[in-house]
Formats: structure tokens, sequence, C-alpha cells
């Protein structure tokens, strides 16, 4: 296990590099020049070629890229454009926020997806397994940030029963564990969970489907197994798939809330990111990605290391 | 096959019944017995359609707005889906709006799919180092969820029909690569490639002879499983106000601007995202009935 969890590690640093490369060419690829945001219009050559020379941007390409992974590593990721304050301490803020409102929905979306899965998988053929087909193909299909405006008609709008944007009442960023900031999640948490749902019945089906008609499923009823304690060999066979797909879709709910962020104006990762977006607030912009890029990365990192804990063989691979 | 059998037992070659089915007639027959992908094929061809002939339909003009005539409701005479928040006709705007929807959210898509076959199948046959550069550099793409990538690079380079195009398009070249390689390296491994090569065909003749054809159709299947992800995307991009610019139609966009009308006309602005959803919907079984039909597993 230990020889294992040290080749995945070492298998994390050139994807953590090429991230950090992808993140600071986001920068080199935006057009226009990052000075004329700050510079004013009538700034002489000899005062654009000293601003140039004092935020290093007359180095070579290679030289900014290790002078910006320097201050990365101090923890210094710049300041925002926008506001003067240091990106590290905007994106954290909103990162907790995003990660509240992913874990919600994971918490919504992997229970009810694994049932519904199972479910389909058990009942092969049947209505059962037609209708959650069905619904998860629906699921998938649907544009979540259209689904998040629909419920925020019906539940807000029309009926008046929950908030429709903020994490709590009036405007309050930070969370606290009471009914009224509750309220708020439910909306964004509950159309956040829609794809995932879908995505976890259509895998955990076609892992029960194929499992169930495997040989030792025979030969445990053949001794006198009762069912339960079949489908408990059975879920124990479809862990370590199913968890890795669970796993990766935390990952997707992270980056993905993005756009539900937006609808529902929840202070996140992703709300500050289009908020970078819309002032160019380029440092900030590329500090949110590199942040979520690399959480994505660490949770795969965590998945694949539970998976192979689950079922041994994957650590031979 | 009854009858061609004791003619086999006399030792003689059996007489040539008749020619036997083709792969892509079989696909073909396949699929038009499944009603649903039929349906959704049916659905999707009006939708494009209806898009490409939008100014022969004779609809109102998708770009003129009346103060007096906003948020009408639907079915409000004159404008049988009523109009948006400048008194545009819906109806219009939303035929109208499949033009770049469909546009943006199809064809990075089928960039992808030239371009990501291209390199995958290059890592799969080379091998060695070739592959591990190609890979080991779209590993590092998947450290990004797809909408994460595809808003850094369209946020980074600007808002933008151009623009989304290739933030689409990067978006979707490595899940492709990586499948395309997966299937190349399984074929090239096979005796009959060994065979052909033992021939003495060169390299470029044995991909373009035989290894095109067999894993063309995996790739192509995969491909179309990620069109209506790439639709939902587009239409995404344009609703962060990221994508397509005002005044143009595109459902995404007006989906976005609809939503100070929330309160006013509810119903009227969710239609947009209707649109997208039934196009997403139909692009999913069109896939999966696609799929099914060619024999394809995953």
């Amino acid at each position: 296990m230990l020889s294992y969890l040290i080749r995945r590690l070492i298998l994390v640093l050139p994807v953590a590099f090429g991230v950090s490369v992808i993140c600071f060419m986001l920068v080199q690829i935006a057009p226009g020049d990052p000075l004329t945001a700050i510079m004013p219009i009538d700034a002489t050559a000899e005062e654009q070629a000293a601003m140039r020379a004092a935020y290093g941007l007359d180095k070579p390409l290679a030289v900014q890229y290790a002078i910006w992974i320097g201050n990365l590593a101090q923890g210094d990721m710049g300041k925002s454009i926008a506001t003067g304050r240091p990106v590290a301490a905007e994106v954290f803020g909103a990162v907790n926020n995003s990660l509240l409102l992913a874990a919600s929905a994971a918490v919504i979306a992997f229970p009810i997806g694994v049932f519904l899965g199972f479910l389909a998988g058990y009942f092969r053929d049947t209505w059962i397994d037609r209708a959650v087909t069905a619904a998860s193909i629906t699921g998938v299909s649907l544009p979540n940030y259209w689904l998040g405006i629909v419920l925020v008609i019906i539940f807000s709008v029309n009926l008046g029963w929950l908030p429709s944007m903020g994490a709590g009442p009036g405007g309050s960023q930070a969370w606290v564990w009471n009914w009224e900031h509750m309220r708020h999640l439910i909306l964004p948490a509950v159309t956040l969970s829609v794809v995932p749902i879908g995505i976890v019945a259509r895998t955990v089906r076609a892992l029960a489907g194929d499992i169930l008609t495997q040989d030792f499923v025979q030969a445990l009823y053949a001794k006198g197994m009762t069912r339960m304690d079949v489908l408990w060999h059975v879920a124990r066979n479809a862990a370590a798939t199913a968890l890795s797909v669970m796993g990766l879709q935390l990952g997707y709910l992270l980056g993905g809330s993005i756009l539900i962020e937006t609808v529902f104006n929840w202070p996140g990762s992703g709300f500050l990111l289009s908020n970078a977006i819309f002032q160019r607030d380029l440092p900030l912009l590329q500090g949110t990605i590199l942040v979520l890029a690399l959480l994505f990365v660490a949770m795969n990192l965590i998945v694949d290391v539970a998976q192979a804990a689950i079922d041994p063989r994957i650590q031979r691979t | 096959m009854a009858l061609a059998e004791p003619e086999m037992m006399d030792g003689r070659e059996p007489a040539p019944m008749e020619k036997p089915q083709g792969y892509w007639a079989g696909v073909g027959e396949r699929l038009l017995q499944d009603k649903l992908t039929m349906a959704c094929f049916g659905v999707l061809m009006l939708l494009i359609l209806s898009a490409v002939f939008a100014p022969w339909l004779g609809l109102a003009d998708p770009y003129k707005g009346s103060m007096i005539a906003r948020l009408k409701p639907i079915g409000t005479e004159g404008y049988p889906l009523g109009t948006d928040e400048q008194g545009r006709d819906m109806l219009a705007r939303l035929i109208y709006g499949g033009r770049l929807t469909l546009f943006i959210g199809l064809m990075p898509v089928v960039f992808a799919f030239f371009i990501g076959s291209f390199l995958g199948v290059l890592a799969g046959y080379v091998g060695g180092l070739t592959n591990t550069i190609i890979m080991r550099t779209i590993d590092v793409f998947f450290a990004f969820p797809s909408v994460l990538l595809a808003i850094a690079i369209s946020g980074a380079l600007g808002a933008g029909i151009f623009n989304s195009l290739v933030s689409l398009t990067i978006v979707f070249i490595p899940p492709i690569t990586r499948v395309a390689e997966a299937v190349t390296s399984g074929v090239r491994s096979l005796d009959y490639i060994d065979a052909a090569r033992a021939t003495g065909a060169n390299n470029w003749t044995v991909i373009r002879m035989h290894v095109i054809g067999n894993v063309l159709s995996p790739i192509f299947v995969y491909a179309t499983s990620l069109t209506s992800v790439c639709m939902i995307l587009a239409a995404g991009l344009s609703f962060l106000g990221i994508g397509v610019r005002p005044p143009e139609p595109e459902w995404g966009l007006m989906l976005n601007t609809l939503r100070s009308a929330i309160y006013i006309n509810p119903w009227l602005s969710a239609l947009p995202g209707m649109m997208i959803f039934v196009t997403s919907l139909c692009l999913n079984l069109l896939s999966d009935g696609l799929r099914s039909a060619m024999n394809v597993r995953d």
C-alpha cells in the first residue's frame, strides 16, 4: 500500500506542474497588454518601461513563470486588480463556500443515485429499470443553470417558500449553521445534485447488472446465503468503481458549480470567477482556477488511494 | 444457411447466394427500427432546418424591439410565444437563436473529433516517446473539470463566437484523444496489422487501410456522446456572458437577459432553457441509439 501511495504521489507531480503552466498561460493568451489596466492613458514610453520592469513583465516567459511559481510556493498569488486584496485571501474564502455547496449536493446526490442505480440494475429490463434509465438520461441532459431558474420560478416566485439568492439573510457571506442559512442552501444544492444523480445511477446500474450475472452470485445463493447477504457481496464488488465515479463527481461539482453560483448569487469560487472575468481581473482569475484545479487533482488522488485500499487488485497495476 | 449445408458436405464450394449485408446497411436498418432514436433525429433535424431556413419562414424580425410590447405573455395576439424584455418576438428569437446555439454547440465536437482522432491514432500507432508526449500532455487537461476549463479559457480570451469555438474545442480534444489512443493501441496489437506490415505496406498505408476503418466508429460514437455536454456548455458560456454577445439571439444569452423578468413573466423566461434541454436530451438519446445500432461497447 505504501509503495502504491508513493508511486501515485510521484505521478501527481508532473500533472500539478502542467496545471500550473496552463494557469500561467491563461494570462498570456488574454488579449491586450496587462499594463493597460493599471497605467494612465497618457503614460510616456519610459514610464511604461519602468512599470513593465517593476512587474517583471520585461523578462522572458520562462523567468516570469519561475518568479510566479516561487511566489506561489510562499502562498503569494498576487493582488486582485479590482479590490487590491491578496488573491489568496479572496480565493480561500470563496472556495470554502463552494465546498459547502458541492458537499451538500453530493450528500443529496450520491445516496439517491446509488439507490436508483442499484434498483435498476437488480430489476433489469423491468419497468423500474426503464423508469430509472429515463430519469437518469433526463438528469444528465438538463442544463442545470436552467433547472436552477425553473426551481426559483416554482419555489421562490410562485410558492414563496425559499429564498432565490445569496448564502444567508441580508447578503451574509459567512456561513452559520442555522435554519436561515440552510434555507438558502436548499435550492442551489438540489439544482447541483441532479446531474450527478443521473451519472451515478447510470454507473451503478451498469455495475450492479454486470456483477449480478457473474457466477459467484449463483454460487453464493447455492450455498444457502440469504438475499441480503448476497447483495452485500455485490455491493462490496461494486464499491471501488462506484467510489471512484463519485469522487470524480465531487470534483466536477466543485468546478461545475460556477454556473449555479451565478444563478443563485452564491458567494463561492464560481461567483468570484465570473466577477474576475467581467472586471478583467486576471490575477484573480488565474488564482481561482489554479486552486480549483489543484483541489480537483488532490480529489482524484484521494479517490485513487481509497479505491486501492478497498480493492487490493488495483495496487498491483 | 440450411440450404448451403448439403453442398458443403460434398466438399465443394457453396454457390454464392446473396451478397451478405454490409455493416452500414445493418446499422441503418437497426436505426430505422429504433423509434425513439428516429424521433430524436426528427426533432433535431426540425431544429436545425428551421434555424437554417429561419429567414424564409415568415417570422418577425428577431432584432426589432418595441417599447410598448415588452414581456408580453405567451399566446398574445401577434406574438405566439410572447416577447422578451426589449419587446422582441420570442418565437422568432428562439428559432433564429438555434443558428448560433447549434453551431457553437456542435462544431467544437466536430473539430475536436478530427484533431483528437489524429492525435490519438498517432499516439496509439506510433507508441514510444510520441505516445508519452501526447498522452502526458492530455493528462494535464484532465486535471480540469470541463466546465472550469471552458470558462477559464473563454474568460481569459474574452467573449465572442470564435473564442467560444476555440475554448470548447480545446475542452473536447483530450477526452477524444484518450479514447482514440486506447482503441488504436488495441487494434495495433492484432495479427492483421502485423500481416499487413509483413506484406511490405508502409505505415501510412497500414493506418489508412487497416487502422482507420476499425477505430473510427467507436471514436465517432464517443464523440456523439459529447455533443449534449458541448451544447449545454456552449449555451452556458453565453449565459455567463462570455460567449455570444448581445443583441444576437442565442438561447443561453436569452436565458440570461430574461432572468430579470422571472418575477414579471416567469414561464416566458424559462423558454430558451427549454430549447437547450430538448436539444441536449435528443442528442443524448440519439447518441445512445447510435451506440447500440453500431454495436459499440464502452
